[in-house]
């Protein structure tokens, strides 16, 4: 993505989404572990809950960015907001200040937006993560959500942390761009499109052969591991950070 | 007059078309042949993004100008000698080419592609006053041979297979036996299209931008039909939106190649039709009149916003249905109405109102793949948000059918999520609550219900990250 | 006496109301597409590679020797009857040329009266026709035709097989520079068209055939 790559930062805030909070914590954790181990003091704002993406995306901005404002207020810091999540960060990055065209706080807003980073463009651009692989082999597959790749442009820089992991292969998926099916509420309002659409994409996976498959965004995972685990598929499903955590420490 | 159901029920038809594997097969292969073939023309992004930058610039600035630009239109159709009309709606246009039809005697007319021509259902309006039509473009012809209708903007029998084509043509061209050989296939269709373009008294065709500088109306085709439906019969009438105006002859360059390499992954199409005059005196062939005939249907109304405006920029590539998840799963019939894909999720709403294809545009998952492929930047996946909140937005004047969406029972949710979202106390409460007895929510319960028909119930946490990272011992400022 | 159209009044009142809006930058305004790298034997090279690559047969040709190239292809072909513009130079050329030709010679057939007088001649029993290009375009391999009241419309499109006489002078580079070049903005011909193959179709499970509507094989005979 061509971004400006802010100087290393001394501390950064860490946005957990509220998917992340609520389901997957370890997620989370994991990712701000990470942002310690490069030296950097991670700051958890109590006060912080949801990017307001899902008001937005059905039509209710008013609701949206009443959501956004409590974001706004709660990380007031001139700090770069770091976020484990691609769909998050494009709803803060990308939307708010189209959210925010004509009301008072509009400035405050777009300020806000310029500070939102995803997790592993962070890693890879600013922290210029160096990695060992401490793990045995292991072969993985990457899913890059659709906001990430195409809001936030990040999808490289997950495979280039993966590659430097000397015992992971990373597998190709045969349609690496396509949806996995998620899209929020329409994975509910239109289940059986979605459902047909998270098959082909655990058949897609299941087809690559990987062991395990790698997101950076738990609605995709929440998506993708629900179906391999009613399908029964032996494939693990798991955020990014958590794995890249999990293969840096010594056993 | 129209026989179109006024719902369009596209969750029904999806389900129906999700359960036959031969059509998602055929939507499968199809898909991803356009897709590659796109993708290979397109290699360059440089290229592409400077390209795709002119193509904007032309579309929108024409569309900046669209009323200066229809009266100009009309004023060098008119010094060439094409005449123009302008229809508010489809039945107008209906009576506008029937009229023409019948003031020159004609019964027979031979057709060119044209989704306008679709969108007025021109053909059932022709049959019904006496007038026969014969549907020219190959694919056209299979469908109207088998009674259907088109499944795709720019293939429209994209949904059958060889051996369903074979079986069609077995039964319905006489004399013609089943074979599965394309070539075959394809010269029994020239075989029995030739005399019905020569006994046609008329020529209906689309039009693919019409200039407002020359007068010149673009038709864009591989296969000659479009090129032999507006030069052998005396008589041709083209039809198209209102929006197809291009200001400049300059502006056809960057189109025409983001066209032809969007749709088929062609350079350029192999017919560049470029019509400007009816026969001159002197001349042995062509149409000795032209008519154009402007459709509105609802375009005058788009126009009127200026986020939605960007849905008319549209030059019908189909490269959005083409890389769209959905519609390869669910094909072009599950829309209904004559645009299906993500196109037809932004168009269809504005122009049938969302009060009856409401539906539409929650049909997808905001993916963006679409917008990432247009030829003209139509911002898509925005303008299907934006289709969402007019549909609950109880003061929504902006689209027809607006504010008609949206149960009391949603607005409540929304509100307490809101609540919960903007409050720590209650957010924390809540999470707390959900990390104890959210495992007690009963499968059937509404959403849930529908999430469990292909996944397994999600988990909530016992902890959630805001207690772990407090555990943990990360500052909160 | 132009009937009265209240519909146009009512579109074009609507969009004259709507708001105004900010444009998006044209980054080359009146540009060309497409930056060719290619001059001279360069833009030959493309022009035909582009060509053939949509199937179309490519030949090069002396200005004086072409006819007698093109009746060997024909020939070649079973070629029986050819269409041909009799009062053209194209035409004439081949006239004079096959006038003496030995057999197999394809039979010449003018194109010089009303289409409704030749309409089931020209639908179904003519084998070839004979037509000049007003130039070519190197870009997307491309001829341009200008039909004229001399060198009908249908002369590219009914017959089977269509061969084209282009000069190699005349091979520009691109579109917008032939547009320009040309002054096609002070005047459209009744009919121009841009042709890149053989008429072709991949309507039936995306496999291609030749031949649906127009001409099966277009033949592309570079003189000069």
């Amino acid at each position: 993505m061509n971004r400006d790559v802010p100087e290393w930062p001394e501390a950064v805030y860490f946005f957990g989404t509220c998917l992340v909070d609520l389901f997957f914590p370890e997620a989370g954790l994991a990712g701000m572990e990470l942002l310690k181990s490069q030296g950097i003091r991670v700051i958890f704002p109590p006060d912080q809950s949801c990017c307001g993406q899902p008001a937005r995306n059905n039509g209710r901005p008013d609701e949206a960015r009443a959501v956004a404002r409590q974001q706004i207020k709660s990380f007031p810091k001139a700090i770069p907001i770091v976020v484990p999540s691609g769909s998050c960060a494009g709803m803060m990055r990308e939307h708010y200040p189209e959210l925010f065209v004509g009301q008072p706080d509009e400035a405050q807003a777009r300020a806000f937006s310029a500070r939102v980073y995803e997790l592993t463009w962070f890693l890879v651009h600013v922290c210029r993560m160096r990695l060992t692989d401490h793990g045995r082999p292991v072969k993985v597959a990457f899913h890059a959500s659709c906001h990430s790749r195409r809001e936030m442009g990040v999808h490289e820089e997950p495979r280039q942390l993966l590659r430097a992991l000397a015992n992971v292969t990373l597998l190709d998926l045969q349609r690496p761009a396509e949806c996995c099916g998620f899209g929020g509420t329409f994975s509910v309002k239109q289940p059986d499109i979605s459902g047909a659409m998270v098959r082909d994409k655990v058949a897609d996976v299941t087809a690559a052969g990987a062991d395990e498959l790698l997101s950076g965004d738990c609605g995709c995972l929440m998506n993708i591991a629900g179906a391999m685990d009613k399908a029964g598929s032996p494939v693990r499903a798991r955020h990014i950070a958590e794995f890249l955590l999990e293969r840096s420490h010594e056993c | 007059m129209s026989a179109e159901p006024r719902q369009s029920d596209f969750t029904g038809k999806a389900r129906i078309a999700l359960d036959d594997p031969k059509l998602r097969a055929n939507f499968r292969r199809a898909m991803d042949g356009l897709m590659a073939k796109r993708g290979a023309q397109f290699a360059d992004p440089v290229e592409w993004a400077a390209l795709r930058a002119r193509g904007i610039a032309a579309r929108a600035g024409s569309l900046a100008r669209l009323p200066e630009l229809l009266e100009q239109l009309e004023r060098r159709c008119a010094e060439n000698g094409i005449q123009v009309h302008w229809a508010e709606t489809t039945q107008e246009a209906n009576a506008i080419v029937l009229d023409i039809l019948q003031a020159a005697g004609a019964r027979r007319v031979i057709k060119g592609k044209s989704m306008v021509s679709e969108e007025m259902h021109l053909n059932a309006h022709l049959n019904a006053h006496g007038i026969a039509t014969m549907e020219s473009d190959l694919g056209e012809y299979i469908i109207q041979l088998a009674g259907e209708a088109p499944s795709h903007i720019v293939m429209p029998c994209i949904h059958k297979n060889k051996a369903e084509v074979a079986a069609l043509f077995a039964d319905r061209i006489p004399g013609q036996p089943y074979t599965e050989d394309v070539d075959q296939l394809t010269a029994a269709a020239r075989r029995a299209l030739r005399g019905a373009f020569a006994s046609a008294d008329a020529g209906i065709s689309g039009v693919n931008f019409a200039v407002a500088e020359t007068g010149t109306l673009v038709l864009i085709e591989n296969e000659g039909n479009g090129r032999l439906s507006t030069t052998l019969p005396p008589l041709h009438i083209a039809v198209t939106g209102i929006e197809k105006v291009l200001e400049r002859l300059d502006d056809l360059p960057p189109l025409l190649s983001l066209l032809s390499r969007s749709a088929t992954g062609q350079p350029i199409t192999t017919y560049v039709n470029m019509i400007t005059k009816p026969r001159q005196p002197g001349e042995l062939d062509g149409p000795t009149a032209v008519h154009l005939v402007l459709l509105d249907n609802g375009r005058s109304r788009v126009y009127c916003d200026p986020e939605l405006r960007d849905t008319l920029r549209c030059i019908r590539c189909a490269a959005c249905m083409n890389h769209c998840p959905v519609y390869t799963r669910v094909g072009g019939h599950t829309y209904t109405f004559t645009y299906p894909g993500p196109i037809g999720k932004i168009l269809t709403p504005q122009i049938e109102g969302l009060d009856c294809a409401g539906e539409q545009p929650h049909a997808s998952s905001l993916c963006g793949a679409c917008a990432e492929v247009c030829p003209v930047g139509i911002p898509i996946p925005q303008l299907l948000v934006r289709l969402r909140q007019e549909a609950v937005s109880p003061t929504s004047t902006a689209v027809k059918g607006g504010g008609t969406g949206g149960s009391l029972m949603e607005t409540l949710i929304w509100r307490a999520t809101t609540l919960m979202f903007t409050s720590p106390r209650l957010y924390g409460a809540g999470s707390r609550l959900m990390g104890w007895f959210g495992h007690l929510a009963p499968a059937w319960l509404p959403g849930l219900d529908r999430w469990t028909r292909t996944r397994s119930k999600p988990k909530f946490a016992a902890k959630s990250l805001h207690r772990l990272a407090k555990e943990r011992g990360y500052p909160d400022a | 006496m132009p009937e009265p159209q209240p519909a146009r009044e009512r579109i074009l009142s609507r969009l004259r109301a709507a708001p105004a809006r900010a444009l998006p930058a044209d980054p080359a305004p009146g540009g060309p597409v497409w930056a060719p790298p290619v001059h001279g034997d360069a833009r030959l090279t493309r022009f035909r590679a582009m060509l053939e690559a949509s199937r179309a047969e490519v030949h090069e040709a002396g200005a004086e020797d072409w006819p007698e190239i093109l009746r060997t292809i024909l020939a070649a072909k079973g070629v029986g009857s050819v269409l041909y513009a009799p009062n053209t130079a194209t035409g004439r050329r081949l006239a004079e040329a096959w006038a003496d030709a030995p057999a197999p010679t394809p039979a010449l057939v003018a194109y010089d009266r009303p289409v409704e007088q030749v309409k089931p001649m020209l639908v179904e029993r003519i084998d070839a026709a004979v037509t000049a290009a007003l130039g070519g375009i190197a870009h997307t391999g491309t001829l341009v035709l200008w039909p004229t009241p001399e060198e009908p419309r249908l002369m590219s499109l009914l017959p089977p097989i269509h061969a084209v006489v282009v000069d190699r002078g005349t091979v520009a580079d691109s579109l917008s520079a032939v547009i320009t070049a040309e002054r096609w903005t002070d005047g459209m011909p009744t009919n121009a068209v841009l042709v890149s193959g053989p008429s072709k179709t991949a309507d039936i499970e995306q496999t291609l055939a030749y031949g649906v509507h127009g001409p099966k094989e277009l033949i592309v005979m570079v003189i000069g």
